[in-house]
Parts: C-alpha cells; structure tokens; sequence
C-alpha cells in the first residue's frame, strides 16, 4: 500500500474547486516562493529535533530518528513551525490509501469531489492516482490544485484519474518566475497550454503582487491570451500576513487595493479572457 | 413591596404592547384552578421541570397553524371578508387574519405558507408591482406583528412569490417574520434553494425544513412555526412544557439510575402537566367551542399536538459521566453522545407508551419537541440536544451528531451554522451540505454569516442593533429582543463557532 506524508485533511472545504469538497494537503513542495503562506509544507522533517525542545507542552517526542507529534496534547500555538528551520512540520501523519479513504468517506454525502493540494501534490503522483481511482468509485470528482511542476502530458494515466487542475502560473516571465519561486517555469507554460487543450484546467491563478506593475502585466496578459474563454482565471491579492518576514521586506507589507486588482481583471477580460475574477 | 402589576406599568424598557401582554398574563396567573401533584410542584420548583411560562389557564393553544387557503377560497364570515381577487386583497386579508391568530405570545406563529398562497396572485401582476405589494406587506408585518417567532414558509415549490420575498428578506433586512423552505431536493429546484441559501447568510433566514421527514410524520399538510416547531396545518400545539435534563440528572446516582428511575419519574410528571392541560384546554376553555377560527374551519379540534420538550441532553450526558470539562463532553465524546442515545430512545419510548386525551392526528400521542433554550437557563441545559456553544467540534462532526439526535422530534428541532464570508460566492457548497444532511436524517438546517445585524440566538431571529438599544436601556419594537439579550449576555448564545475554510493557498 502505497503511503504518502500528509500535511492535513480539511473535510470541507468551499475554496479548493468547485462545490463542497475535501481537499488533502500534503506535505513537501519544490517550489520555494517568496510570498508563501505556509511555507511549513515545503520539506519533509529531517528530525533535527529544534521543534521537540522548544514545545511548551510537551507534545513532540524525538523517537528512532523521528519526531512523534501528539495530537491531544498539542494546543495548536504553532511554535513548531516558528522555531522550524527548515520548512518543514512535526503535524504531518504519514497515510495510506486506505487511511485518506477512510476520511474521505465521512465526508462523502456532503461533498461533491475531493481536491489535492499542498505542498506540491503531484510530487506524490503514484499515490494519487489509486486515490482518484478509489474516489471515482464513489462517484466523487477528483481535482488536483498544482504549481504546474509536473509533466501531465507524460502521464496519461495520472490525466485518465484526474477530472480538472487549478494551475497556479505565478510569472510567465521565466526569469522572474526564478526569482519568485526558485523554479524554471518552462513546464509550467506548457502545462497551462496542455492542460487547457485537453480540457483538464478547472482554473488558472495568479497572485498579484503590489509595486510590480510591469510584472503583473506580463504575467496576467499573456496567461490570459492563452487562456481565452477556456477557463476561470482567479487574480489573487498578495497578502502580507503569513509571509515569512524576511520576504516581506523584499514583497512589501501592503495589500493591493481591489480598485488596482480590478485593472488586471479588465485587462484580462479585453484580452479575450472572460472568465477573469479577483478574490 | 412592588406589586407585579406595577413592576411591569414602571419598567422603561417595555412598549405599550409589550405592557399589555405582560399585565395580562400576570392577571391569568392569579387563577389556580388547574391543580397539578405536590410532586410535579416540587419538580418545576427545583427547576427539572419547565413550563416555559405560558400562564396558568390555557385560554388558547399555545400554537395555531391555520390553513390560510380557506382564507383564499371562502373568505371569512365572521371577518367579514370576501375571497381575495387580486394581491392587494390577498395580502390585506392575511393582515387582518393575523390579527386574529391567538398564540402563547398573542402573535399568530405562523402565518402560512406564503408561496403557495400568494403565488396565483403574483402571476397576475407584474412583477414590480407584485414586488412593491409585498414590501408592503413585509412592512406591516414587521412592524405590527412584533415578535420574531412569527413564522412563515415557502417551497417545497419554487415560486415567483417566494423569490420575491426572498429579494426583499435582503433587501429590508429585517428580523420579522421567521422564514422556513421547506427543502425536498426531487421538488426544489437548485437555483431557487441557492436563492435561498444567498439571503439565508445575509439575513439568517429562511432556515431549510427536511421536507420528506416531516411529510412521512404529519403528511403534506405540517406547518413550521415560532422557532421550528413541526405541526400540523389547521391545527397546531397545545402546550409545550419542557424537561431541563440537567438539573434532573443532579438527582441520579448513575447513568443507569437516571435511565430506570429518575427519567421516568420526570417523565411521568410532565405529562401530567400536558394531560390536565389538553384536557381543560379542550373541554373547558372557549376556544374550541367559539372560535372562529374552528367554527370557519381554518383549525380542526382533531389536528392539535401536545409538545413534549426537553433541554440540556449535552449538560445531562456530562454529569452523568462525571465530565467537567465540557470540551471533552457531549459533541466531542462518543461515550456521551451514546448515552444520549439511550437517554433519548427511552424518553420516546415513555412518551410513546402513554395515551395522551384528545391528540387525534397522533393517535393519542404527545410529540417529542428539542426546545431551544430561554435566556435564563443559563450555562447549564444546552438547547434541545445541541453541542455546547464554543465547543462545537468541526462542523463535519457537528453535523453527524445532530443526524442522529434530530430524528427524535417531529414537533421541532434544529442547529445553527455560522459561515464565514467566503461562502457567499460559493452557496453551492452549503447545498452540497444541506442534501448530504438531509439524507442522513438531519431535520432542520439553519446558517448564517458572522457580522450580520439580523442574527439567530438559538431559534428565533433578533437584530444586533436591537439588543444594543436594550442594553442602553431603550425600547424595542421586537418582543424577543429581551430574549436574545439574556441568551447573549447569559448563554454566550452569539459566539458560536464559525465554519471556516482554513486558507492555506498562495504557495
């Protein structure tokens, strides 16, 4: 049985897609963007043991290599993940197939389909597609929420089990893209192009960043050219709260108006893109 | 010493109405002539039993659901009321029907079911003028009928009527009426049920009524009144006096000693309570032989329901096992919960075993009613079976309990779920809940969005606004508001956990 690392499992979610939805987080990421929220999910635990000394009450453990996390005893004050120096978290479970299933089932009459997330999901492919394979036996739509790192076009049978993505394209510029996320976005641009063809693309995002005009417009206009009437194309709104300090100084600590976001979405829509939208 | 008289005729916070109903149910109990067993006093003065103070003669039933459409097809003789041929008649003859429509609080619960109703008059008109008739409507109601367990229902059909009224529910953002759909998901339509679920998180209402469940145990013709109590139409309830489960279960010395001795006794004496109540109610009071609302036909004699009502399940499972900590308790323990199952099948069982007078549309039987709390219950009964405000665990959770503890009143119950903003773009995913529920035996769905002014206490519908001016010592129009001030100031009734999405996008 196949086992992944996950982050959590949100059994309602209203975010991650369309309808009502369970969406799994799982746990490791290789992007590293500047302005990410949770940054937690990035690494896997290395078991450097900094979180367990530093836990005021007493609910990790260090054992055989590994650091045990205790779910009761745990208040949730998140000094773990303040004191964490390597991105990573102790409030990850390790899960089978089986174990997610079980979750998904208590929430199945409730939810029309379940979303995957992260950290970066397709990291995990072998284990998603037995668990879209499982879900669509309960008549449950699978959605996969993706940095768009994964080459979907060499993987058919992860597409035969996937019904949509929600493809983030944080730059189309690929040397901003590097800066931003420390990761080539070639594969990204062709996956917005792939996906779209093949009618896999639920959405496309992009998180607008205050102060950097000419590279939202890049970004929002060729995306947008690209996309045309095909898909919802969610701008979202760079927001300080969250974002590890040091990158809040290079991102600034302000949001952006809606009135400014609202430029993008008319920039967007007289590109041809419709279906454009700030949150 | 003040007299009670005079203690109400010098309180500033009281309307003129207000004033009055209270005068006049001080003077009703001043009579004793229902006499009840040194036992049951004994019971309601320890405070295990309640009577919900609704007066010492039962001059009226407590609740009055009349079936309006004689309204529509007769007239009134004793109104002296044609049959309505356009909206504007329509409507005015409902406004001064409601007028009419006794009740426990002297508003009329229940005011019809206003889709079906109105709806051949609507689609004569068209569709702004219908729309202003219907303000005007709302209008007066709300100003007139000051009590916000005045209740009206619309569905399972969609209609233009009730979509009407749904727009201007948001649009005059006002606390009166109460608002149900009744929801069945083969009869509603998606669109209209999302109209529905949009004003329900702008406006706390309308709340969705499982309509199969209530249609297998009163037929299509029930009623949802006051709060969410479940009645049959041209007929109602006849009292509802309520057991505080938790001040009962302070007399067991076990689980099992509550199950097979206090419980019973408890029991026992509550429907003597209801028994000598229905009787004089039925044989002796003037409604049933004068009324006009019996003679015309608007109710039926036969139609009326004893409600049996009980409060503080979670408070109760929690002593009973020795639980202090109510976030461990009820709601967030399996051991309480299946006590409360156990509690709960031999409290219908009981009622269930004894023939009750009169009762006819129940086979002599009285219905079991969860009851959502008053504002001096404190901390200590929960409404009906619900989980503890602030320990209410992830609404998935919160949910499966109340599937499984709904099911055990057909005369009403109910949850609130507050969400928070985001669900107004997606109300999609709240019908996703909603049908998920009501498959799983959930009966009565309230939701709303945090930040409102109109908000629900535990049932009933008051204003935030509102409750300010009580607390500054003003008057206000809405009886109720009294209410939602002790429940908020005294039950913590309006911090309720809110159902959010935890956001954890932007990688």
């Amino acid at each position: 049985m196949k086992t992944s690392r996950v982050n959590r499992i949100i059994n309602f979610s209203n975010v991650d897609g369309p309808h009502n939805r369970t969406a799994i987080f799982f746990q490791e990421c290789n992007f590293n963007c500047l302005y990410c929220h949770n940054p937690e999910t990035i690494n896997k635990c290395i078991a450097c043991g900094e979180c367990v000394k530093n836990c005021p009450v007493g609910a990790l453990s260090l054992n055989d290599g590994m650091v045990n996390w205790d779910e009761k005893k745990c208040v949730k004050c998140d000094t773990c993940l303040k004191v964490c120096k390597h991105k990573s978290s102790p409030k990850t479970t390790l899960m089978s197939v089986d174990d997610v299933m079980e979750r998904i089932k208590k929430s199945r009459p409730y939810i029309k389909g379940i979303t995957t997330s992260g950290g970066e999901c397709s990291l995990q492919a072998p284990f998603l597609k037995e668990l879209f394979k499982r879900c669509h036996e309960l008549g449950l739509t699978c959605f996969m929420d993706s940095n768009g790192s994964y080459d979907f076009a060499k993987d058919e049978e992860l597409m035969s089990y996937t019904d949509a993505v929600m493809l983030d394209v944080k730059a189309y510029d690929k040397k901003f893209h590097a800066e931003l996320c420390s990761y080539d976005n070639t594969l990204v641009i062709k996956n917005l192009h792939y996906l779209l063809d093949h009618d896999k693309m639920y959405e496309v995002r992009t998180v607008l960043l205050p102060g950097r005009k000419e590279d939202n417009f890049t970004t929002v206009s060729n995306v947008a050219k690209i996309i045309g009437d095909r898909c919802r194309y969610k701008l979202i709104r760079y927001r300080p709260f969250g974002v590890r300090e040091e990158y809040q100084k290079i991102l600034g600590d302000d949001e952006m108006s809606m009135e400014e976001a609202n430029q993008y979405v008319e920039l967007a829509k007289s590109l041809g893109c419709s279906q454009a939208f700030v949150l | 010493m003040k007299s009670e008289a005079r203690r109400i005729v010098e309180d500033e916070t009281l309307t003129y109405q207000q004033m009055m109903y209270n005068l006049a149910r001080a003077a009703e109990n001043t009579d004793d002539y229902i006499k009840y067993s040194d036992e049951y006093y004994e019971a309601k003065k320890k405070g295990c039993l309640c009577d919900l103070n609704e007066g010492r003669l039962p001059f009226r039933p407590r609740y009055i659901c009349p079936d309006y459409s004689v309204l529509m097809e007769k007239g009134s003789a004793f109104l002296e009321i044609d049959p309505p041929k356009d909206l504007m008649e329509a409507c005015n003859a409902l406004l001064i029907i409601y007028k009419h429509v006794p009740s426990v609080t002297s508003f009329p619960v229940f005011l019809g079911d206003l889709g079906d109703l109105l709806e051949p008059f609507v689609l004569k008109e068209d569709r702004a003028f219908a729309k202003k008739v219907l303000k005007m409507f709302l209008l007066h109601i709300d100003k007139t009928l000051t009590d916000s367990f005045v209740h009206a229902n619309i569905g399972p059909k969609a209609s233009v009527a009730g979509e009407l009224i749904l727009e201007l529910t948001e649009e005059m953002q006002l606390a009166i009426p109460n608002l149900t759909l009744k929801y069945d998901p083969d009869i509603t339509p998606d669109d209209f049920a999302l109209k529905c679920i949009r004003t329900s998180l702008k406006t706390a209402k309308p709340s969705f009524a499982n309509h199969k469940m209530f249609v297998s145990e009163w037929g299509e013709d029930y009623a949802i009144a006051s709060c969410y109590n479940g009645l049959k139409k041209a007929g109602g309830g006849t009292t509802l006096p309520r057991m505080r489960l938790y001040e009962c279960s302070l007399d067991a010395k076990s689980p099992e000693d509550f199950l097979d001795r206090v419980l019973p006794y408890y029991v026992n004496l509550q429907l003597e309570y209801m028994d000598k109540r229905t009787i004089y109610q039925n044989e002796e009071a003037a409604f049933f032989k004068s009324n006009f609302l019996v003679t015309e036909g608007f109710v039926k004699q036969d139609n009326f329901n004893g409600m049996f009502g009980m409060v503080g399940l979670a408070e109760c499972c929690n002593h009973l096992l020795g639980i202090t900590d109510k976030a461990k308790g009820f709601g967030n323990n399996k051991e309480a919960e299946e006590l409360g199952v156990k509690i709960m099948d031999r409290m219908e069982e009981l009622v269930a075993a004894h023939e009750a007078p009169y009762n006819v549309c129940t086979n002599h039987r009285y219905r079991l009613h969860a009851q959502v709390g008053i504002d001096t219950d404190g901390r200590e009964n929960s409404p009906g079976t619900r989980i503890p405000v602030g320990v209410e665990p992830d609404i998935l959770d919160q949910l499966a309990v109340n599937e499984v503890f709904q099911k055990y009143f057909p005369t009403g119950t109910g949850d609130i779920f507050r969400f928070e903003e985001t669900y107004l773009n997606t109300p999609e995913a709240i019908l996703d809940i909603i049908k998920g529920a009501f498959e799983n035996n959930l009966r009565y769905f309230s939701g709303y969005l945090e930040n409102n002014d109109v908000v629900r206490v535990t049932g009933y519908l008051v204003k935030k606004s509102e409750l300010e001016k009580l607390r500054n010592k003003k008057q206000s129009l809405n009886q109720v508001s009294i209410f939602g001030l002790g429940a908020a100031d005294c039950q913590d009734a309006l911090d309720r956990r809110v159902a959010t999405h935890e956001d954890i996008k932007s990688k």
